[in-house]
């Protein structure tokens, strides 16, 4: 390709945990691969909607901190979704940029994440589509089991990010939007919660969990009061699903998250329902959980509510 | 052949084959993984087979638990092939440096550490499943006075290549990741290949294991 004809970013910052995402790959927990894919599908989906691409477009994921990014080519518009504070610098100075609002960006342009607030994962895209691979059908990178583009890691300095294409025929878009975060998240009950004695089935529901620092994209630890195991600490162990939560030997729990291993062996006490796994992941080490016993029928209902909601939101971009 | 059907979460089935482990219970699972999983239905998003359960997920937009269990539940599972019986040899190095948990190990059994490992590297082992991390094998089973549990607290990282028991079983680790089996060893083997994306696994269910002993010479000698 000739030089000229490049459209890339170079990083001048990798910023934490930075990968390239979009809704995963499946049908391979039975060799013992994860789905990954983004953490936080609502606001992948509303960043793939405002730059009016595919639903299964790759985004860049990124924890606590953005990259800082520098752009050559032709010009192209960008996007960031989630929480986030973040800066476009220019010829002409630096202004601060609005989430969920497109920018254009000219040969020479920077974007400079610093940091997602009260939040942890954030999301930038383009009107276009970055230059992956793909495994398995997904260009999802998994740095644990690495697998993905960029041999399977995390991104670092130096690196350059391609642009295949770009929607020439895009307009500006906005939407309205400040995702709230939650402290009480729904479970079901789980197939080992009669393993547990009713004094903790009892402060599983009542007391709160802190989350510790030992938290990233395959799962979260808890601390909180200790769930006493009353059958056995063990289980044989049996696949998992994202959501999980399993209480350890020691009896704190740990939660399930997008890379979690696909087989486990402690007992599984409650599972986080599928309308409260975004704002789930969102919530920061340091904060704190409530669990509320919700039914399957009422799970089921509440994710068709949440679904709607990420519909309407949708149809509100301008 | 499934005892039971109940939800795990609201987006997965949990198919109940029994309590026991054992190959037959375990044989009856596989059966019903490769079944499924050749029907190839709309909206099914992983099939999870271990040694007694099959975790059906699903898309919620697609299924919900009732529709999805009576489906399951009316399908007639025919013989399915053989299961592949390869017998593959795993070399490990057993240097205090690699065997990590073998104080603990010998405490728990009291036994000596070569007792020990002479009884581990003495027995064929059978896959009963994969998974975990990728590539990674379920094997069993361990004599009845190898048998203890896992640790207390799980390692934040445990060492790619480590070979771990817990209760009957033994497996390897396939990546560094977080785990809590006792650790009597290392494999310089690589057992997954990412860049393979017809075959990565190196054991699959079905095949047998054979692990044999090596120096540290000779594992650093293959590391090169």
């Amino acid at each position: 390709m000739n030089p000229k004809d490049r459209n890339y970013f170079k990083i001048l910052r990798a910023g934490i945990n930075t990968t390239y995402q979009d809704l995963g790959r499946n049908n391979l927990y039975h060799i013992g691969i994860p789905f990954s894919g983004v953490m936080d599908k609502r606001n992948f989906q509303l960043l793939n909607s405002i730059l009016q691409n595919d639903d299964n477009s790759p985004v860049i994921e990124f924890a606590y901190q953005g990259p800082h990014l520098k752009y050559f080519g032709k010009n192209i518009f960008f996007c960031i979704s989630g929480n986030v504070s973040f800066k476009i610098i220019t010829k002409e100075g630096a202004i601060d940029g609005n989430c969920y609002q497109s920018y254009l960006l000219k040969d020479g342009d920077e974007v400079d994440i610093h940091s997602t607030n009260k939040s942890v994962y954030g999301y930038f895209s383009i009107n276009g589509t970055f230059g992956v691979d793909y495994y398995w059908g997904s260009c999802s990178i998994n740095t644990q089991a690495q697998i993905g583009p960029n041999n399977g890691n995390k991104f670092s300095k130096d690196l350059e990010i391609e642009i295949i294409h770009i929607n020439n025929s895009f307009n500006e878009r906005k939407l309205d939007y400040l995702g709230g975060t939650i402290e009480n998240i729904r479970v079901i009950k789980g197939t080992n919660y009669d393993y547990f004695s009713n004094s903790s089935q009892d402060k599983f529901f009542k007391e709160s969990f802190n989350i510790t620092k030992l938290s990233d994209r395959m799962g979260m630890r808890l601390e909180g009061p200790k769930i006493e195991n009353i059958v056995d600490p063990n289980i044989k162990s049996e696949g998992l699903v994202k959501g999980v939560i399993q209480i350890t030997s020691a009896g704190d729990p740990i939660i399930m998250l997008s890379d979690h291993g696909t087989i486990g062996g402690y007992p599984k006490i409650a599972t986080v329902i599928s309308a409260d796994y975004d704002r789930l992941v969102q919530l920061t080490p340091g904060s704190n959980i409530k669990f509320k016993d919700v039914s399957l029928e009422d799970a089921e209902t509440l994710y068709k509510l949440y679904q709607m909601e990420t519909n309407n939101l949708i149809s509100q971009i301008k | 052949m499934i005892k039971n059907i109940l939800n795990l979460g609201d987006a997965a089935l949990y198919c109940d084959f029994g309590r026991e482990v054992n190959q037959e219970i375990n044989s009856n699972v596989i059966k019903y993984f490769y079944h499924i999983k050749k029907l190839n239905l709309k909206g099914i998003t992983n099939l999870t087979p271990s040694y007694n359960k099959l975790i059906i997920s699903y898309d919620l937009n697609i299924h919900s638990f009732l529709s999805l269990k009576k489906k399951i539940e009316n399908f007639e599972i025919k013989e399915s092939n053989e299961l592949n019986k390869n017998l593959i040899k795993i070399p490990v190095c057993c240097d205090n440096n690699f065997a990590l948990d073998i104080k603990r190990v010998e405490n728990k059994l009291k036994l000596k550490s070569e007792i020990i490992l002479e009884k581990f590297f003495s027995k064929n082992y059978f896959c009963y499943m994969t998974g975990f991390v990728a590539g990674m094998p379920f094997l069993g089973d361990l004599n009845q006075e190898m048998r203890l549990k896992r640790l207390e607290t799980p390692r934040v990282k445990v060492p790619k290549g480590s070979v771990g028991i817990t209760e009957q079983f033994c497996n390897i680790y396939s990546f560094e990741t977080p785990g809590g089996w006792n650790i009597l060893g290392n494999t310089p083997q690589n057992i997954f290949d990412a860049s393979n994306q017809s075959k990565p696994n190196l054991i699959n269910p079905g095949d047998t294991i054979k692990f044999y002993r090596i120096t540290l010479d000779q594992y650093n000698e293959s590391k090169r």
